[in-house]
């Protein structure tokens, strides 16, 4: 399980890499499919398998997809690879890049800092995840529905032709 | 909605109804006599060849797929000298059979002519002609027309009166 | 892992794998048996080595990839298809003992393999770089997202009877009765989910001949095309298998062995969705959307609640 944990984080680390340095954005978004499917084993191995599923259900299957779906429709030509590759310049990235390092440095030393708790493996059955949420966190469930409703509505709406009108 | 499982029941159903295939090579079947298959040169009653090598099937076919070279024997009959047709090429659209003057040639309700070699697909005479009138039984294109051959003068021919003799007084 | 355990899963993917290429014999004999027809039947008894022909006949085929397609993902699209189908088989419990894993999460790995094999369809048309293709992997992701999600909805009746995702819990939970009955909502809508995501002909407009010409498949030849035809067969079987599992009692029935009655049922229904796909014509595709989002899934919506609002009667009551 160990081996599995590790060997899937290490490929969600570098699929999420690929993910930022391809030049295509098909190639890209395949990179980060592989790499929330990394993530997902990851949940996997750490017992949390309703997370998991629902990693591979909702994100890889579902928004991924429309992800894909819509850079589909925009065929993206040369033009853009062009933009990328000037995008990818170290001009560009080497500030935003050395800041984020210290970040992360910190980070690792705080890490570090820390008592050492290890990783703990601890099973979950989909009931038990299913009474934590409509138990506990029952009003950040209910909130999180208000915010997709609306945002359903508003999509709605904004989608919606002119009223009267009707496409011929 | 009901329509849809209505649909489903009848095709259901047609599982215990006859299946109409005919198992081809195994079990024969009937064509209709004008059939437009198999090409072939027909006779007259008496035997002789109908072509008379007129061109006019060559002429009609949109394909081109007909060749042939008129002759004549010593009596003054016209008749192929070879007659070639490519089936290969041939898309048995029948207007030769139309557009014949004598009913030589005919479309016959075959078509079993598949070969491996596409030169066997080149009919010569000796393969078209057959040893009878084909679909018009009495017909005899040389008893009916005013030209004279052997062994029929002018005049001869079915309701063909004599020849007036231009060089006599008489009425 | 045992002896045991590697014997089914050998077991399964081969079992499964020949199922579908025989599938290919089935089918075309079964629509000929509805549309009065022999199909084929002269290679071999009956037309059995059909699918031997059709095998050479598929390998032998130069392996064409067009100089304008997107290499890599172009290659990798087709295999996208037959792994997640064959993944998704491992939960599938065909008899007590016989299955791969038994998930405790078994639905939802089938669900979630199931929405990874759209990436298959999406991807191959869209490296083709050709009109048609783009045209009908569009129509799929569109189509295989909708339907996606009511298929889980559909599902979900039964896991609330059941209470248990994991797959064989949810065949013993049908003993004294079959899904089918108290769930038989469920069982329409996920027939229905379930041949829209194999994209079985009421629904193929991803590859609707008649104007997309092939869809999403256009550019595909050889092996590479008979991965996308076999994955069609692999998904037919996994649905119809599902639907055993889960609405039709599994494993269970008298005097036979649990796998006959596993493998009759499976028959059964995959019979069905062939008769399915000898009588219905296919529908334009704004009404397959529309249908899919406005009736499907407000039906499947009430079917949840009124499910859930049973059980919790009749927990009152007791």
């Amino acid at each position: 399980m160990t081996l599995a944990f590790y060997l899937s984080a290490v490929v969600a680390v570098i699929a999420t890499a690929l993910t930022i340095t391809r030049l295509h954005a098909i190639h890209a978004l395949l990179y980060l499919t592989v790499s929330l499917l990394a993530v997902s084993l990851v949940f996997y191995t750490l017992g949390a398998t309703f997370m998991a599923a629902l990693e591979v259900i909702i994100y890889a299957g579902a928004i991924m997809v429309l992800f894909v779906f819509v850079v589909m429709m925009l065929n993206l030509g040369s033009r853009a690879i062009e933009q990328e590759r000037r995008i990818l310049k170290p001009g560009t990235w080497l500030g935003p890049g050395i800041l984020s390092l210290l970040l992360m440095v910190e980070f690792g030393w705080l890490l570090a800092e820390a008592p050492v708790r290890g990783t703990a493996v601890a099973h979950f059955e989909p009931k038990e995840v299913g009474i934590a949420l409509y138990g506990p966190y029952l009003i950040a469930v209910e909130l999180a529905s208000i915010l997709l409703l609306g945002a359903l509505v508003a999509a709605y709406h904004l989608g919606s032709r002119e009223p009267g009108r009707r496409e011929t | 909605m009901w329509s849809i499982v209505k649909t489903i029941w009848t095709v259901f159903l047609h599982a215990f109804q006859k299946r109409i295939t005919v198992q081809y090579p195994e079990e024969g079947f009937n064509l209709p006599p004008r059939y437009r298959g198999r090409i072939i040169l027909s006779r007259d009653p008496d035997g002789g060849e109908r072509c008379v090598a007129c061109y006019l099937c060559a002429v009609a076919c949109p394909v081109d797929c007909i060749a042939l070279q008129a002759t004549q024997d010593e009596t003054g009959r016209r008749y192929p000298e070879f007659f070639r047709i490519n089936f290969s090429r041939c898309i048995f659209c029948g207007y030769c059979e139309e557009a014949c003057p004598t009913y030589a040639i005919q479309l016959t309700p075959d078509f079993h002519m598949s070969e491996y070699n596409r030169r066997n697909l080149v009919y010569e005479k000796d393969d078209l002609l057959i040893n009878g009138p084909g679909k018009y039984p009495g017909y005899s294109f040389w008893q009916i027309s005013g030209v004279k051959i052997g062994g029929k003068d002018k005049g001869e021919a079915e309701r063909e009166a004599r020849p007036t003799d231009l060089q006599s007084l008489l009425p | 892992m045992s002896l045991w355990s590697i014997a089914v899963v050998l077991g399964v993917l081969f079992g499964v794998l020949t199922l579908a290429a025989a599938l290919i014999w089935v089918e075309r004999r079964l629509l000929a048996l509805w549309q009065d027809r022999y199909g084929p039947n002269r290679v071999g008894p009956f037309g059995v080595l059909q699918v031997a022909a059709d095998m050479i006949k598929i390998f032998t085929k130069q392996d064409w990839i067009p100089p304008f397609a997107d290499k890599p993902v172009f290659v990798i699209a087709p295999a996208i298809i037959v792994v997640t189908v064959l993944l998704a088989f491992a939960v599938v419990p065909f008899a007590p003992g016989i299955v791969v894993e038994d998930l405790n999460i078994g639905i939802l790995f089938f669900l979630g393999m199931s929405s990874l094999g759209v990436y298959s369809i999406i991807l191959g048309g869209w490296a083709s770089n050709n009109k048609y293709a783009l045209l009908g992997s569009l129509r799929a992701s569109a189509q295989m997202l909708s339907y996606e999600v009511f298929m889980g909805l559909s599902l979900m009746g039964v896991v609330v009877l059941a209470g248990s995702f994991r797959l064989s819990d949810i065949v013993e939970a049908q003993r004294g009765l079959w899904f089918a009955i108290p769930q038989l909502p469920g069982l329409i809508l996920f027939m229905i989910a379930g041949s829209a995501e194999s994209r079985r002909i009421p629904f193929d407009l991803p590859e609707s001949e008649s104007e997309l010409v092939a869809g999403y498949h256009v550019e595909y030849s050889g092996m590479k095309f008979g991965m996308f035809f076999v994955g069609e067969y692999l998904g037919l079987i996994l649905i119809s298998s599902m639907i055993t599992t889960l609405f039709l009692g599994g494993w269970l029935g008298p005097v036979l062995p649990p796998l006959a009655w596993f493998f009759i049922k499976t028959f059964a229904l995959i019979a069905f969705f062939v008769l399915v796909r000898a009588s219905l014509p296919r529908p334009r595709f704004d009404q397959v959307m529309s249908w899919g989002w406005k009736t499907m899934l407000p039906l499947a919506l009430l079917n949840i609640a009124a499910t859930g609002a049973a059980v919790l009667w009749r927990q009152g009551g007791q």
